[in-house]
C-alpha cells in the first residue's frame, strides 16, 4: 500500500446503512435502556427515579405518561424594581405580562423584564414533570421563531410562549392561525405595519417558506403567491395600551381587492373580506391542504427528536406514512407523536444516543440529572438561579427567546451539519468548563450567584456505590446510556480511589460515609472523588450525545 | 450581538471557575513524510477578511447613485437620504456614500477601498437563508450544494484534513469564525474546515479519556465528530493563544462597536503570526423592513459600526505592517427592494454592491450605477450586473493564487475574474475595464418595447451573452448566447407576452458587462 492509498483507506468512510425498521409499534425489550432513551429525548435529561419508574410500565403507557399536558405555571413576575425606582404596572413580586405599552416605564426595566421571562421560561423546564410539554415548547419556539431582543416587549414574549405550551400537543394548524395573530409574531415580523398600500411582506413571506410549506423539493409556491399572501395578512394590528396588550383588525388597512394563488395551490382566489379572520382562515386552509405542509412540519420533528439524516427510506417509510397520518387526522400533533415515539423505528439502536445535546438539553439536563439544588433563598434569588441556567445555555449558542433568525438555530436546519453545529471548540470548551465548574469545589460562580453539583445524592440512586466497577458501570449506564470498554470503565472507576492502590479504598471510604453520613471530613473524602469522577465522565464525547 | 446583549445585563462581571491552568503543550510529533504530504499546494502569506452583513443590506442606500436620485426620491420617499448629507468620492460625482460611512469614504479616497456594483445572481432568492447558502456555497439558485466555497478552496489546497491535523506544517487553524457563524461557507467535501472562536481567552482543557472504538452508526459518526473537535481545538489553542498574546493592536478601535471587537481581535491574531487564511467576522440586523431611516436611525447605526471598524482595522494592519498582505471583503444575502415600504422600510430584494479594502487592492467603483425607472413598482429590484462568483473567482485567482482549473472545481464552473486586486497576473485595470465596457456601445430600440426589439452593439471576438432579466431581477431569456466576431451586432427579439414594466439587458462580453434599462409595455 503507497502512502496515498493508505490516506485513501483511512479517509473513506463505509457508507451507514439505513434502518430497516419503520412506525409499526416497537415489539422488543423494554427496559432502563429504552426508557432512559424515551426520556432523554422527550425531557431535558433523564432523571434516574424517571428511567427507573417508566420502565417498570409498558412501552405504550410510558409513552402515554410524557404526552400529557399540563397547567401553565404562574407567569413571571417583578423582582427588579428597586422602592426608589417603582415599575408603574407592577409592584414587586406581581406580574408585568398584563401589562400596557407604558411611556412612563423606566428604560432598563424592558430589558430586566425581558431577563425575568428568559429565567422563568428556563426555570420552567428545570422543574418540568416528566412530560414532553417543554421540549415540545421549544421545538415550537424554534419553528415559529421570533427574537425578544427585536420585540422589545416581555409581556408579548411571554404570551407567545404560552400560545406554543397550551397548544404544545393540540392541532398544528388552530396554532399557526393563532399564530399569525399572537402579537408576539407580529410585532417581530411587522405583521402590524403591514397595510394595502404598501404592504410588508415579511410574515407572509416566511408563514410560506418556514412555517407551513416549507421549501422541500416538492414545495413549489411562486413569488407572487408570497405576495398575494402578505395582501391577505394586511390589516392585523396591535393595540399597545390595552391591559394587556391586545389584538384589533383595522379593515380600512386592509386590502380588499381579489388574491390569486398560483396553480400550487390550484389557483385559489380568496376574495376580499371586511374581517381578517375569515380571509385569514382561507389562507390557512388552503396551505395546509397541501401535502407538503405535513411532511414540511413531520421532516423538523424527524430531525428534532430521532436524526437529523433524512434519506430516500427514511422519506418513505417515516415521513411520508406519518405526513399521511398528519394530514388525515386534520393536523392534530399527539397522535403522530404517539405514533412515532412508539415505533420500532424510535427505539432501534441505530437511532439511539446519536443527537447532539443541544445547550439546554445540556445545561438543563445536567441540573436535573444530577438534583442540582439552585440558589433559591427568596424570590430574586430563585430568578437568577434560573437565570444561570439559562446563561449557561446562552453561552453554548442557544439563548432562550433569542434565536439567531427566523428560521430558527442553525443545528435545526443548516444541511449538512445539523446538531454538529452545537459543538464546535468555542462551545465544546464551554461545555468543559461547565463540568469542570460544576464538580469543583466552589462551584460556578456567576456575579456571587453559585451552582454546582452535590455528587451524593446521584450516586445513591445507584444499586451498589460501594464498589467502584458497579458504581462506574451504573453511572455510564444511565449518563450515556451506552456500554463501555473495560479500558474506559477502568478509566473512570481510577478517579474513585486516586492515589490509592486499589479499589477496596474506595470501598472502604463509602462504608465510612454510610455510617457517618453527616461527618464533613468522611463526606469530602468521598465526594471529592465523585466529583473528579463525574467531571471525567460528563466531559467526555459521550455526554454529548443523547 | 443579541446574545452578548443577554449575556452582558443578565450577569456583569460574569466569573467562570478558573480552568485556564496549564493547557498541555501540543503533543503532535512532526512525521517528515507526513509533513511533505500535508503541504499546501499553494504557499501564501495571504489573508482574507470576510465580513457577512446579515439580514440583507439596503444596496441603494449604502452605495446611492447619485446620477439617480430624482428617481429614486420618487421611490423611496419615505427613507431618502437627503442629497446634501450624502458622502462623496474623489473622482466619482456619480457614487456617494451613506453619511454613516465616512471611514470607508476615507478609504476610498486613500485609494484602498473598491466599490462593487450590483452583485448577485440570476434567479434571485428571497429567503434569508436559501440566499444565505447560494452565496456560501457559490450553488446556482436551484441547485443544492452541501459544502461551501472556502471549504472546498481550503480542502483543495489542504487534502486530507482533518485528519492528521494540525501537524508541524500547519500549527494553526485554517480559517476561524470569529463571533459570527456560516457553517456552509467553510464546509468542505469532507469535513468543516473552520474553527470556531467567539474570544481566544476560552480555552481551557480537553478532555481524553475515552477512546472507545465507533462504528458507522449514527452515533459512532457524532463521537467521532466531538473527538475530532476536542483534538484539533486542544493543538489550536495552543497556536491561537500565543499568537494572541504576541500580537499587540496599535490603532484605536471605536468603543461600543462589535465588529471592531472582532477585528481588533483578528489584527491580533495576525499580527501574532497565526497563519490562519481565512477569517469571518459578521454584523447582524440589516433586515430593516420596517424604520430602517435614513442619515440616522437603524440602518446608519450598522453602517456607523463598519465604517469605522474597517477604518480602525486598515489604520491596525497598516501600523503593523500588515497591510499589503490582508484584504477584507463584505457581502450579504441579498439586496433589498428599490421601492420603501410603508413600514419605513425596505423587503427582500436581489443585487446590491460589495466592498473589498485593502492597499493590495484595486481601488475604484467596479460597474455602472443600477438604472432606476421612474416609475418603479412595488416589486421591483436591481437586478445582478456581476455574478457573485465571479468576485469569488477574482480572489481566488488574483490572491489565493489558485490555478484555472482548481478554481473550476472550486466555484463548480468556469467564472471570469474582475479588476479588484493588484496582481501581477491580473493585466485590466478598472480604468480599462469602463473603457473598454464603453466600446460595446450597447443600444436597443425601441424603448419602451411592444413588439420586437433590436439590440445593438459592438464587441471584440470572443464570447458574447445576451440576458433579459424582469423586474423581480430574475433572469427571463437569453436572447444570445455564443462566440461573435470583432464588430458591430445587431440581434432581434420578440416581446413573449412578458408582463409589462422595468426591465434590464445585461450584456456579458469576456470579463464585461453592462446593464440596460428598457421598458416592455402592454
Amino acid at each position: 500500500m503507497n502512502r496515498t492509498e493508505f490516506f485513501n483507506s483511512l479517509l473513506s468512510k463505509q457508507e451507514y446503512v439505513p434502518p430497516q425498521s419503520d412506525l409499526t409499534p416497537y415489539s422488543g425489550k423494554w427496559d432502563e435502556s429504552t426508557s432512559n432513551h424515551l426520556l432523554k429525548r422527550l425531557c431535558f435529561g433523564a432523571k434516574v427515579e424517571d428511567v427507573k419508574r417508566l420502565a417498570a410500565m409498558s412501552m405504550s403507557q410510558a409513552v402515554d405518561s410524557l404526552l400529557n399536558l399540563d397547567a401553565i405555571p404562574d407567569p413571571p413576575v417583578n423582582v427588579y424594581s428597586t422602592p426608589t425606582v417603582p415599575d408603574p404596572d407592577a409592584p414587586y413580586g406581581k406580574t408585568f405580562v398584563n401589562a400596557p405599552l407604558n411611556a412612563a416605564l423606566p428604560p432598563e426595566y424592558y430589558q430586566a423584564r425581558m431577563n425575568v421571562v428568559k429565567a422563568w421560561w428556563t426555570g420552567n423546564m428545570v422543574q418540568q414533570k416528566t412530560t414532553i410539554v417543554e421540549k415540545m415548547t421549544l421545538f415550537w419556539h424554534n419553528h415559529f421563531a421570533t427574537e425578544a431582543d427585536t420585540v422589545q416587549a416581555a409581556q408579548v414574549v411571554y404570551y407567545y410562549y404560552k400560545l406554543m405550551r397550551d397548544n404544545c400537543l393540540g392541532n398544528f394548524k388552530q396554532l399557526t392561525f393563532r399564530m399569525s395573530k399572537d402579537l408576539c409574531m407580529l410585532r417581530y415580523l411587522n405583521g402590524y405595519l403591514n397595510s394595502k398600500n404598501a404592504p410588508d411582506e415579511n410574515y407572509g413571506r416566511e408563514l410560506l417558506e418556514l412555517f407551513t410549506v416549507g421549501k422541500g423539493p416538492d414545495s413549489k409556491y411562486t413569488e407572487d403567491d408570497v405576495k398575494a399572501a402578505a395582501r391577505v395578512l394586511t390589516g392585523h394590528r396591535i393595540n399597545p395600551l390595552t391591559s394587556p396588550m391586545s389584538y384589533f383588525f383595522l379593515f380600512t388597512e386592509h386590502d380588499l381587492g381579489t388574491k390569486t394563488f398560483s396553480s400550487f395551490f390550484n389557483n385559489k382566489v380568496i376574495a376580499g373580506k371586511l374581517d381578517g379572520d375569515s380571509e385569514l382562515n382561507e389562507l390557512i386552509t388552503m396551505l395546509f391542504d397541501q401535502t407538503e405542509t405535513a411532511r414540511h412540519l413531520v421532516r423538523k420533528l424527524y430531525q428534532f427528536f430521532i436524526y437529523y439524516k433524512i434519506d430516500d427510506t427514511i422519506e418513505n417509510t417515516i415521513i411520508r406514512p406519518l405526513a399521511d397520518q398528519f394530514k388525515a387526522n386534520g393536523y392534530e400533533i399527539k397522535p403522530i407523536l404517539s405514533t412515532l415515539f412508539k415505533s420500532a423505528h424510535f427505539y432501534d439502536l441505530y437511532n439511539r444516543g446519536c443527537v447532539i445535546k443541544n445547550p439546554l438539553d445540556y445545561a438543563v439536563g445536567m441540573v436535573r440529572e444530577f438534583s442540582v439544588t439552585l440558589p433559591n433563598k427568596d424570590l430574586l434569588n430563585t430568578y437568577q438561579g434560573w437565570g444561570l441556567v439559562a446563561i449557561l445555555s446562552a453561552y453554548q449558542g442557544l439563548n432562550i427567546a433569542d434565536p439567531p433568525l427566523v428560521s430558527g438555530w442553525q443545528a435545526w436546519y443548516q444541511s449538512p451539519q445539523y446538531h454538529e453545529i452545537w459543538i464546535n471548540a468555542d462551545t465544546l470548551a464551554n461545555r468543559n468548563k461547565v463540568a469542570e465548574g460544576m464538580n469543583s469545589g466552589a462551584g460556578i460562580n456567576i456575579s456571587g450567584l453559585i451552582m454546582k453539583i452535590d455528587p451524593i445524592p446521584f450516586t445513591l440512586q445507584m444499586s451498589n456505590p460501594s464498589s467502584a466497577q458497579e458504581l462506574t458501570i451504573d453511572a455510564i449506564r444511565y449518563l450515556y446510556n451506552l456500554p463501555l470498554s473495560d479500558q474506559s470503565v477502568q478509566y473512570f472507576k481510577n478517579f474513585l480511589y486516586a492515589g490509592l492502590p486499589d479499589e477496596s479504598y474506595w470501598t472502604v471510604a463509602w462504608a465510612e460515609f454510610q455510617a457517618k453520613p453527616n461527618d464533613p471530613i468522611v463526606k469530602s473524602a468521598v465526594s471529592t472523588r465523585l466529583s473528579s469522577f463525574y467531571k471525567e465522565i460528563i466531559s467526555q464525547a459521550e455526554y454529548h450525545l443523547s | 450581538m443579541r446574545r452578548r446583549k443577554f449575556i452582558q445585563s443578565a450577569a456583569t462581571g460574569i466569573v467562570v471557575p478558573t480552568i485556564i491552568n496549564g493547557i498541555p503543550a501540543n503533543a503532535f510529533s512532526a512525521n517528515s513524510q507526513l509533513s511533505e504530504l500535508l503541504n499546501p499546494t499553494v504557499d501564501t502569506d495571504h489573508v482574507m477578511v470576510l465580513i457577512f452583513l446579515s439580514g440583507g443590506n439596503d444596496g441603494l442606500n449604502t452605495v446611492i447613485p447619485l446620477d439617480q436620485y430624482g428617481n429614486l426620491s420618487v421611490a423611496r420617499p419615505n427613507i431618502l437620504i437627503p442629497s446634501n448629507e450624502v458622502l462623496r468620492l474623489n473622482g466619482n460625482s456619480n457614487v456617494g456614500l451613506h453619511p454613516a460611512l465616512g471611514g470607508l469614504q476615507t478609504l476610498y479616497n486613500e485609494q484602498k477601498l473598491s466599490i462593487i456594483q450590483s452583485v448577485g445572481y440570476p434567479l434571485p432568492n428571497f429567503s434569508h437563508f436559501r440566499s444565505t447558502d447560494i452565496w456560501t456555497s457559490a450553488s446556482d439558485a436551484n441547485q443544492v450544494i452541501d459544502s461551501g466555497w472556502l471549504g472546498r478552496y481550503l480542502d483543495s489546497e489542504f487534502p486530507g484534513f482533518p485528519l492528521n491535523y494540525p501537524n508541524a506544517n500547519n500549527p494553526d487553524p485554517l480559517a476561524i469564525q470569529l463571533g459570527a457563524n456560516l457553517p456552509l461557507l467553510f464546509q468542505g467535501p469532507n469535513a468543516q474546515m473552520a474553527m470556531n472562536v467567539s474570544n481566544p481567552d476560552i480555552f481551557g482543557g480537553w478532555p481524553n479519556g475515552v477512546n472507545d472504538p465507533t462504528d458507522n452508526t449514527p452515533r459512532g459518526t457524532e463521537i467521532n465528530y466531538i473527538r475530532t473537535i476536542s483534538r484539533q481545538s486542544k493543538s489550536y489553542a495552543d497556536a491561537l493563544i500565543a499568537s494572541y498574546l504576541k500580537g499587540t493592536n496599535v490603532a484605536q478601535y471605536p468603543a461600543a462597536n462589535y465588529l471592531g471587537d472582532t477585528l481588533k481581535a483578528v489584527a491580533r491574531l495576525i499580527k501574532g503570526g497565526l497563519k490562519t487564511r481565512l477569517y469571518l467576522v459578521g454584523l447582524f440586523g440589516f433586515d430593516t423592513h420596517a424604520e430602517q431611516g435614513k442619515g440616522t436611525g437603524a440602518h446608519a447605526g450598522l453602517l456607523q459600526q463598519l465604517g469605522d471598524a474597517v477604518l480602525s482595522f486598515q489604520r491596525d494592519l497598516e501600523g503593523m505592517n500588515l497591510s499589503k498582505r490582508v484584504i477584507g471583503m463584505t457581502f450579504s444575502e441579498f439586496g433589498r427592494r428599490v421601492k420603501d415600504n410603508a413600514s419605513n422600510g425596505t423587503d427582500h430584494g436581489a443585487a446590491g454592491p460589495m466592498f473589498v479594502f485593502g492597499e493590495s487592492i484595486q481601488s475604484g467603483v467596479l460597474g455602472a450605477n443600477p438604472q432606476i425607472s421612474s416609475n418603479v413598482s412595488v416589486n421591483d429590484n436591481v437586478p445582478m450586473q456581476f455574478d457573485f462568483r465571479t468576485i469569488y473567482a477574482s480572489v481566488l485567482k488574483d490572491w489565493f493564487c489558485v490555478n484555472s482549473g482548481q478554481q473550476d472545481q472550486i466555484l463548480l464552473k468556469k467564472f471570469n475574474s474582475l479588476p479588484i486586486i493588484k496582481n501581477n497576473c491580473s493585466t485590466t485595470s478598472i480604468e480599462d475595464y469602463h473603457l473598454s465596457v464603453e466600446r460595446l456601445r450597447v443600444k436597443c430600440y425601441p424603448n419602451p418595447l411592444v413588439e420586437t426589439a433590436i439590440v445593438e452593439l459592438s464587441t471584440e471576438r470572443g464570447q458574447l451573452q445576451i440576458q433579459l432579466f424582469d423586474p423581480l431581477g430574475r433572469l427571463v431569456k437569453v436572447i444570445y448566447s455564443g462566440k461573435v466576431e470583432a464588430g458591430l451586432h445587431k440581434f432581434s427579439f420578440e416581446n413573449e407576452d412578458f408582463p409589462p414594466g422595468n426591465y434590464h439587458l445585461r450584456v456579458s462580453h469576456g470579463i464585461l458587462q453592462k446593464s440596460v434599462l428598457i421598458q416592455i409595455a402592454q
